[in-house]
């Protein structure tokens, strides 16, 4: 009872500042307010949330040494990953003494090869994934906020450009569907503005958790374009250029979509 | 530079996968194949999700189809409103009458940007195909 109660009072805080985020003048919609209420209680719900499953693991990963340094992320970062609250709310960014962005799952396998001395995590593998959705799950709630480096603005103009130009077989833009369009159906399913509020994501389409790239392929693929590959730049291009469109929204990872 | 000039008129004969059609006006008047499309081929292929495509966006009087996009117009009416000849350069390449149509042009290969490569130098229907679908939506009359 006592857990259903706090379970239900963080669920009133959490929609209050979706609420608050989004209130006011601020007509975007996340793609969580285009889910069903049981999607939504789904997401909302810590125990009913697939997701969360993976941050428990994230929570192990963090405290495992790892690699030729036999460090863990507690060794530098703490024990509490409160440290990290806020940090997903701002990637991708220019890591200290880089001078490319980014993204959040880079920044990880960076503290591999650079601290812990280990082989990076592969793309959408378990331990990246739970260790992005442990550190994502810290911001959970507060707005998107990028940060305010002059030197990002060329690569979120380059997103912004992919954004807007024409591929694939279909002949589409992002745009076309999610600026142009967004809120009509694609045959049955309502396309979302294409907020990337929640990931990495359960996707009940995948039965797992997901990154934002791996969204991103599956609409290149839709269009019938050639995907990037996992670790090209276009995908942080365009991720900063969702991430700036989305500053002020409520950060939801880990997130449920259908 | 003559043979250069044969070369090239060569070539283009050989390279498209989507044959060189004659727009005239808002319309193709002949068709694709030279030979008249079958309907009912045509409805299976607007109803198809991976062929077609076509109710992704369009309503159809389609109804075992329930799940029916609302980008585009519906397709009921679509035999009164365009003759064949106009509804063929519709499928063919609508950008021909609107640049920024979304509609995706089902007989073109040229001017695609980042085409996924299983889909390289193909068109997303067959002459044959778009005949098919244009004898279908002749019979959608009001
Ligand atoms: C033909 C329409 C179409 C095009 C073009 C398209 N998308 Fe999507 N996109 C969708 C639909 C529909 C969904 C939701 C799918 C679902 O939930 O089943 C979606 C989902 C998304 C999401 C997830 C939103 C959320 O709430 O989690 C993102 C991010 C996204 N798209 C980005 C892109 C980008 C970037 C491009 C271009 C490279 C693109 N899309 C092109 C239709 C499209
Ligand atoms: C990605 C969206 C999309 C898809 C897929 C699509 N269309 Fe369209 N279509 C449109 C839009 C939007 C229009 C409105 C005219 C314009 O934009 O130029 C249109 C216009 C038309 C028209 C003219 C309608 C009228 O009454 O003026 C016909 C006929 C048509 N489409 C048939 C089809 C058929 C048949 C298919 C599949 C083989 C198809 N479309 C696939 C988006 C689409």
């Amino acid at each position: 009872m006592m857990r259903l109660r706090i379970g239900l009072c963080l669920a009133s805080v959490f929609v209050a500042s979706l609420a608050l985020a989004q209130g006011g003048i601020d007509k975007r919609r996340s793609g969580y307010q285009d889910m069903g209420p049981s999607l939504q209680k789904m997401q909302d719900d810590g125990t009913a949330n697939p997701g969360m499953l993976f941050v428990q693991l994230g929570a192990q990963a963090w405290a495992t040494p790892a690699g030729a340094a036999n460090k863990a992320c507690v060794d530098c970062h703490g024990a509490s990953g409160a440290t990290m609250k806020g940090v997903a709310l701002r990637y991708p960014a220019i890591p200290e003494g880089a001078d490319t962005p980014a993204d959040l799952e880079a920044r990880i396998n960076l503290c591999r090869t650079a601290n812990q001395k280990a082989a990076p995590l592969p793309p959408e593998s378990r331990e990246l994934l739970s260790l992005s959705a442990y550190v994502a799950h810290q911001s959970r709630g507060q707005p998107i906020a990028p940060p305010d480096d002059p030197r990002l603005a060329p690569f979120r103009e380059r997103g912004a450009a992919l954004w807007a130009a024409r591929q694939g077989q279909l002949n589409l833009s992002c745009a076309a569907c999610h600026d142009d369009n967004a809120g009509k159906k694609l045959a049955g399913v309502t396309i979302p503005e294409a907020h990337p509020t929640g990931y990495p994501v359960y996707r009940l389409e995948w039965q797992t958790l997901g990154s934002l790239k791996r969204r991103l392929r599956n609409c290149l693929v839709g269009i019938r374009a050639e995907s990037y590959a996992y670790d090209s730049p276009e995908y942080v291009m365009l991720e900063l250029f969702l991430m700036e469109r989305a500053r002020g929204m409520a950060f939801e990872a880990p997130a449920v979509r259908p | 530079m003559w043979n250069l000039a044969l070369l090239l008129v060569v070539l283009a004969l050989a390279v498209p996968a989507a044959r060189a059609q004659q727009v005239v006006g808002d319309a193709i008047p002949t068709s694709l194949t030279g030979q008249p499309g079958d309907a009912g081929r045509g409805r299976a292929i607007v109803a198809s999700r991976n062929l077609g495509l076509c109710l992704l966006c369009h309503s159809g009087p389609i109804a075992e189809e329930r799940f029916q996009g609302n980008l585009a117009p519906s397709l009921a009416g679509a035999g009164s409103r365009w003759s064949e000849e106009q509804l063929r350069l519709r499928i063919v390449d609508g950008a021909r009458l609107n640049p920024d149509t979304i509609m995706p042009p089902y007989y073109r290969t040229g001017g695609l940007q980042r085409v996924a490569r299983n889909f390289q130098g193909k068109t997303i229907l067959s002459a044959g195909q778009v005949e098919d679908v244009v004898a279908y939506l002749a019979t959608l009359r009001d």
